[in-house]
């Protein structure tokens, strides 16, 4: 029982919103289909958010296989995405819904 | 007109291939084909209704949303996974010798279905909403419109093809040995599931334990070439899974075949239907 309870604390705490992560949030937006920044630096083994701007009427894809992250963003309109933490490195990122112009890199340093 | 056919036909292999080892699972299975309709159908109708609501639901829970909802989708196929396969480690031997006596149908399996019908239901509803919102895209964008949803539809044609092939392939194996590898195959796919969720819930800001990434085999098998992807679904392959994936992954697998074990006991028989 008593393990019970720590287990449903536990869980509980680890339900909290994260503290790592980073305050100052990356934009990247979205326009006729490209990424602008399509290459953004991040500090290592931290959680960072990224505020991903569609200014595009279709909607698109955020997706990165690398990173493990993927968010369908509605036509104008903005959404947030959560990475890391991540080791250093060069992380692709890509708009699914057109992938033939929206690619973008995290660099990891 | 490619582009958009490779995008659709990705989309619709990954509901594919679960709907096709589903289908392998219950062959033989009386009132089947009734369960599988029910569960595309409502997946479809499902993926047209997330998508209307795409942006509601993205705004819903301070901006994680669509994270949660993926997380939840995924959570609950697992655990209908599980509760399948478990129901198949009690009965899967009888309904086996049933098949051989009376040919193909037969009558007991009627439980698993609708745990299956609504894997199937969630596993549309979770691609198919993708779909819907990329194809509306196009025809919103009207530009390149008719050629391109020409290629859309191709790639539903193209996916379930695909998916066919998968359960006549998964058919040939004898009929002795079907549950055993269907069975298999479904913890496998469960503990994938269970790995895509955690990593949702993680993607949502929420418990953030075990983050650093446990390996990295990218060099080896890339996650988007397309026997990473392929495997992406079958067994949740992931080319940098974190420590809490991999936790959670071997935990599914574990709680899958202490379920499989418990059901088996004859002593459970009269306990629970």
């Amino acid at each position: 029982m008593r393990a019970l309870q720590f287990f449903v604390l536990a869980l509980g705490l680890a339900f909290l919103p994260a503290s790592s992560f980073a305050d100052d949030a990356i934009v990247i937006t979205i326009k006729d289909h490209r990424f602008t920044p399509s290459e953004v630096k991040v500090p290592a083994n931290k959680g960072v958010v990224l505020t991903v701007v569609n200014d595009d009427p279709t909607p698109e894809e955020f997706e990165s296989k690398s990173m493990k992250v993927e968010k369908v963003i509605k036509g104008n309109s903005k959404a947030t995405v959560r990475i890391g933490p991540l080791k250093p490195g060069r992380y692709k990122f890509f708009g699914e819904f057109n992938e033939a112009t929206a690619q973008g890199v995290v660099v990891v340093e | 007109m490619i582009g958009a056919l490779l995008i659709v036909f990705r989309e619709v292999i990954e509901a594919g291939l679960i709907i096709g080892i589903v289908m392998a699972a219950t062959r033989g299975v009386a009132g089947r084909s009734r369960m599988v309709t029910i569960g595309i159908t409502a997946g479809v109708l499902g993926s047209a209704v997330v998508a209307l609501f795409a942006g509601v639901i993205s705004d819903a829970f301070g901006g994680s949303g669509q994270e949660l909802f993926n997380a939840l989708v995924l959570g609950l196929a697992v655990l209908m996974l599980i509760w399948h396969n478990a129901w198949m480690a009690r009965h899967g031997r009888e309904m086996a010798a049933e098949m051989r006596q009376v040919g193909t149908a037969v009558s007991t399996g009627t439980r698993p279905l609708a745990a299956l019908a609504i894997v199937i239901g969630l596993a549309v509803l979770r691609e198919g909403a993708e779909v819907v919102l990329f194809l509306y895209g196009i025809v919103a964008s009207g530009s390149s419109g008719a050629s391109t949803f020409a290629g859309g539809l191709l790639g539903v044609l193209c996916g379930a093809a695909f998916s066919a092939l998968t359960y006549f392939g998964l058919l040939s194996i004898p009929s002795r040995h079907i549950f055993a590898v269907t069975s298999w195959m479904i913890a496998l796919l469960a503990a994938g599931m269970a790995a895509q969720s955690i990593q949702f819930i993680n993607n949502a800001g929420y418990f953030a334990v075990l983050g650093t990434t446990a390996w990295d085999s990218s060099w080896l098998l890339a996650e988007d070439s397309l026997t990473g992807r392929l495997l992406h679904i079958l067994v949740g392959y992931t080319e940098r899974p974190t420590e809490l994936q991999l936790v959670v992954y071997i935990a599914t697998l574990l709680v899958m075949f202490l379920m499989m074990r418990w059901a088996r006991l004859p002593a459970a028989k009269s306990v629970a239907a």
